[in-house]
């Protein structure tokens, strides 16, 4: 390979802030701009998957408590006590069900590590993208299971399962 | 060429004072302004500051007035009256800097036959109060922030000396205003339409200069003395509030005060070439060159200050050991090459 003169590295080093500058400088039309955006007036989307906060749909929690559990940081409350419920065939003994008082998550403490969301078998616990929720006061971080619910809506539809993957079998 | 109205001596004085305020003030604001937010932020892919007035203008005051908000902290076994007048003397070099650089063919405060010199013992004075602020804060990053200072100022002292020394053979002389008067009424070859220049024939003093101006402003490449990784903020680490904002302002004015001298020294400072317009001597130049001196200072000066930042965002840090070395053994024997042979053209022709 033939030795091609090079520019020196210091030049280069300025040739590329130079061409940045431009870049962010050029207007918007023609391909240019800054790679940031102006956040309160603008904003991004975060990515479907994103680990913005975590949602909760009570219908389907049973107070196992696998979540708190797991939790590294201790950071979820759950209480919970037992119900009778009617039979599910006419006839049959009434049926003891959780139900749940109290599922706080304190997001102050919780380090989004996502492993309550995994460990979950009832699919009660779901990320989602939503990441406005910033509070004055470090205490009132910790928000309650209304607080969760209202995030379901947020959570985006689970994206298709990839070929071949394998499905989950039903009852 | 005298002004239509004489103007007493006190008030002769209380125009020089408000002169070097404005003098010293304006190019900092802007260089923070227009480099340090706006072009840093570009370089960045960034918009920078956009929320004070309309593309964050207003910013600098935002900026001021916080810092005027904070308490203004001195630590406890901090040798107290030392501490609180550091930054005070660092402001200070540039004020008296300034005080040199001509403007226009009567807009100067002063000028004098040893303008080089003093310009050079002056422009020292901040490495006093930076050392000031390392000792007396009664901590150990300001003191190794201090000493690292004090060595880099000293050791880049000697290459800008050596550098304008180039100059001062070429010219002459050491009075400011003769070295523009020179350089835009001499002629290069017989051409006259560019002036002389001192670029054309000290470049090398002229890249010695901006580099040693760039390790005594300690802009990026020669920031060792406040590596904030590893000395939190160096000698400034113990400031807070007003002390700090002084220090802040001190630093980009004397980069602005570095860049108008050095467009004195070799970019032929505020003057335009006098065959433009016929002048033969100073006496002969129109008026209006008092207005539009400063103007073509103050272009000049932005382009350098341009420069200087530019290089600032580009670069890593030097390392202790090398900082030294490249001042001892490549900017200095670089320097004395320099003036050896300015002498023997100025001898030869």
């Amino acid at each position: 390979m033939a030795n091609k003169p090079q520019v020196p590295g210091l030049l280069k080093g300025l040739g590329v802030t130079a061409k940045t500058m431009a870049q962010t400088l050029k207007p918007k039309k023609f391909g240019g701009g800054a790679a940031t955006v102006q956040y309160p007036h603008e904003k991004e989307t975060p990515p479907i998957r994103a680990r913005g906060v975590i949602a909760l749909r009570e219908d389907n929690c049973t107070a196992c408590m696998l979540c708190a559990r797991s939790c590294p940081d201790w950071c979820i409350y759950i209480e919970g006590h037992k119900e009778l419920a009617p039979p599910r065939r006419a006839g049959g003994a009434p049926r003891k069900v959780n139900k749940l008082d109290r599922f706080d998550i304190d997001y102050a403490l919780c380090m989004y590590c996502g492993i309550c969301v995994e460990v979950c078998p009832f699919d009660a616990l779901f990320w989602s993208p939503e990441y406005e929720y910033s509070e004055p006061k470090i205490a009132d971080l910790l928000h309650d299971k209304i607080k969760l619910g209202e995030w379901m809506e947020t959570v985006p539809e689970a994206p298709e399962l990839e070929a071949g993957a394998e499905k989950k079998k039903g009852k | 060429m005298n002004l239509a109205v004489t103007i007493p001596y006190w008030g002769q004085s209380l125009l020089r004072v408000l002169g070097g305020t404005v003098a010293v003030l304006l190019p900092a604001g802007t260089i923070v302004y227009l480099f340090l937010f706006k072009m840093m932020s570009f370089m960045q892919s960034r918009l920078g500051p956009m929320e004070a007035g309309p593309y964050g203008s207003m910013q600098l005051f935002a900026e001021v007035g916080k810092w005027l908000q904070k308490e203004d902290i001195t630590p406890a076994r901090a040798d107290k009256r030392v501490f609180r007048a550091a930054p005070l003397i660092v402001l200070v070099s540039t004020f008296l800097l300034v005080a040199v650089v001509p403007f226009g063919p009567d807009a100067y405060f002063t000028q004098f036959d040893a303008g080089i010199f003093y310009m050079l013992a002056v422009s020292s004075i901040s490495t006093l109060g930076i050392l000031m602020a390392g000792w007396s804060s009664a901590n150990k990053y300001s003191l190794l922030g201090g000493l690292r200072a004090a060595g880099q100022l000293i050791a880049y002292e000697l290459p800008m000396v050596l550098s304008v020394l180039g100059v001062v053979i070429q010219a002459g002389t050491m009075n400011l205003q003769t070295i523009v008067l020179k350089q835009n009424s001499d002629s290069i070859f017989g051409f006259d339409g560019l002036g002389y220049p001192y670029i054309a024939t000290q470049f090398v003093g002229f890249l010695v200069f901006m580099i040693a101006v760039q390790a005594e402003l300690t802009q990026t490449p020669f920031d060792m003395p406040i590596a904030e990784s590893e000395l939190v903020s160096g000698y400034m680490t113990e400031y807070s509030g007003f002390r700090f904002l002084i220090f802040f302002i001190a630093e980009f004015a004397t980069a602005g005060v570095f860049a108008l001298i050095a467009s004195v020294l070799f970019l032929g400072g505020w003057g335009i070439p006098f065959s433009w317009f016929g002048w033969d001597s100073v006496d002969s130049i129109d008026n209006w060159m008092n207005v539009a001196g400063p103007l073509v200072m103050i272009t000049k000066m932005m382009v350098l200050a341009g420069i200087i930042m530019w290089v600032r965002f580009s670069y890593p840090r030097f390392r202790e050991d090398q900082l030294q070395r490249f001042a001892w053994k490549v900017l200095i024997p670089v320097s004395l090459i320099n003036i050896m042979l300015t002498a023997i053209f100025k001898v030869a022709f």
